[in-house]
């Protein structure tokens, strides 16, 4: 893997992001809404509910924490999707570049637009909602490891998709995290599901971040063990997406569809 | 695909390559080179297995059957009509980015220098998708020669170009061939192009190589007075011609 390809995929988002409004605004743009919207109606349930319990350390806190899981996502797969949309990917597969140094040049750059949201969320639920992460502690970076980690294969997963199925399928990658919210635990506790739900809860990485962070806020401690079940699910999905995604393009090379791709012809 | 290192006097070496698409055979058993210095012209009708067979020699398809040997995908590079650039990049960031891929030593004197060869000067800071589809192709062509190619594959190179900026990016690609250190593939549908710059020509039709030779004395071997006769005829009449 040579650093300088990797960092020709990462420059490529740049200059988009750089020469085009309508891509850096959404940076900062629905974070701030989310942050907004969650952060008042967690204000408003703190007056509402029993002494002691704070929504804005929980609720909010989970709500940031997912939507940073979501742009992590969303960032591999726009980086995507700006070669779809630009027809580009005969350019970029018949060069030196291997799907590897693509692949890193994506999750590179979800790296940076993820922790561009993230800062801005940050700033805001801290300034405008006094939240505050310290009560976390250590505990933070393995959270926000475990959900960046599951993001990337998510979207890594989601960008397999679209080269097998074309871009028309770009839609069945937008509601992933809507489906897996559900039973992620991300707004209640898991004992509220039913126990179907909560087995299928039990594979999903975020979930054991956000009973985690639930446990800290109420309880005060928290073991490390959901911390490491879920670093370890998130790494296996990641493994697991980075074969499927190298699988779908030998796919895609053998049937010819990454010579064809393009809007028009490929449905 | 082969990197071959030891192919000297071959910078692409093509044997029995054939793609199955389900039943039907897109290329069938088709081998050929290209020497150093030499321009090679690969001709036939729409569907005949022209772009099949490029895309197969740029490794973005899998061949069904057979090899493609070149020295490696950092001394090859390619053009062709129906692969733009990124229309939402600069003339010069799309040169940056691909040059970075490509690993080109001195980037920005290298861009700036096929920016001046390829009179691209005023539109430097330009969207590519702003563009007219010749300047398109003229910023295609600059890409294609970022890396000094050892093999340089044209697809139709010159189809949306006016005839005076078409006779000078065939005067460049000559030049550039004439160094003796690299060797073009080239597809074209103006057979009065491919007279003038091709040194030999593969006629294919329904994925098979049906004939071969110089364009300038091909058409008199087989009773006809110029290239497009010939090229018609075999269009016509594939079976005439095979075997």
């Amino acid at each position: 893997m040579k650093a300088k390809r990797v960092y020709a995929i990462v420059l490529r988002q740049f200059y988009l992001m750089r020469g085009s409004l309508s891509r850096a605004i959404p940076l900062f743009a629905w974070v701030t809404v989310d942050m907004l919207l969650w952060g008042f109606l967690t204000r408003y349930l703190n007056t509402v509910a029993a002494a002691g319990f704070s929504f804005v350390a929980t609720m909010l806190g989970c709500v940031l924490l997912w939507d940073f899981f979501m742009r992590v996502m969303q960032g591999v797969t726009m980086a995507f999707f700006e070669d779809v949309w630009s027809r580009n990917f005969l350019n970029l597969f018949a060069s030196p570049l291997t799907i590897w140094e693509y692949l890193g040049g994506l999750v590179a750059s979800a790296i940076v637009t993820s922790s561009i949201g993230l800062a801005a969320m940050l700033l805001l639920a801290g300034f405008a909602f006094g939240l505050s992460f310290t009560v976390y502690g250590l505990m933070l970076a393995p959270f926000v490891a475990v959900l960046f980690i599951f993001g990337i294969a998510l979207g890594i997963v989601g960008t397999s998709l679209v080269l097998r199925l074309g871009p028309a399928s770009e839609w069945f990658v937008w509601p992933i995290p809507a489906l897996i919210a559900p039973f992620a635990g991300v707004f209640y506790p898991l004992s509220t599901l039913p126990p179907w739900m909560r087995v299928v809860s039990r594979l999903l990485p975020p979930a054991y971040v956000f009973e985690s962070m639930r446990s800290i806020v109420l309880t005060g401690h928290v073991s490390p063990w959901p911390a490491a079940a879920g670093a370890a699910l998130a790494a296996a999905y990641l493994a697991a997406a980075c074969w499927i995604f190298e699988r779908t393009f030998r796919y895609a090379v053998r049937s010819g569809l990454i010579a064809r791709y393009s809007a028009e012809s490929v449905s | 695909m082969k990197n071959g290192k030891a192919l000297m006097d071959k910078i692409l070496s093509v044997e029995g390559l054939r793609k199955e698409f389900g039943a039907v055979s897109a290329v069938d058993g088709v081998s050929f080179d290209v020497g150093p210095g030499e321009i090679v012209g690969l001709l036939g009708p729409n569907g005949a297995g022209k772009t099949t067979t490029i895309t197969m020699i740029l490794g973005v398809l899998e061949p069904t059957v057979g090899q493609v040997r070149i020295e490696g995908r950092e001394r090859m590079n390619f053009a062709a009509v129906y692969t733009p650039l990124p229309g939402n990049l600069t003339v010069t960031e799309n040169l940056r980015v691909f040059g970075l891929i490509y690993g080109v030593d001195d980037l920005s004197a290298r861009i700036e220098a096929l920016v001046r060869e390829f009179d691209l000067g005023r539109y430097a800071d330009t969207k590519a998708g702003h563009l007219s589809s010749g300047e398109q192709t003229r910023l295609c062509l600059a890409k294609a020669m970022l890396n000094s190619p050892r093999l340089l594959l044209l697809d139709e190179p010159t189809a949306s170009l006016d005839p005076s900026v078409a006779r000078e990016i065939r005067a460049k690609i000559k030049a550039f061939v004439a160094g003796g250190t690299s060797g073009v593939l080239w597809t074209s549908h103006n057979m009065h192009e491919v007279e003038e710059v091709c040194d030999r020509v593969l006629f294919l039709s329904h994925g098979k190589i049906l004939l071969q030779g110089d364009p300038r004395t091909l058409p008199g071997q087989h009773g006809h007075k110029t290239l497009e006769d010939l090229f018609v005829a075999v269009a016509r009449e594939p079976l005439s011609y095979e075997g």
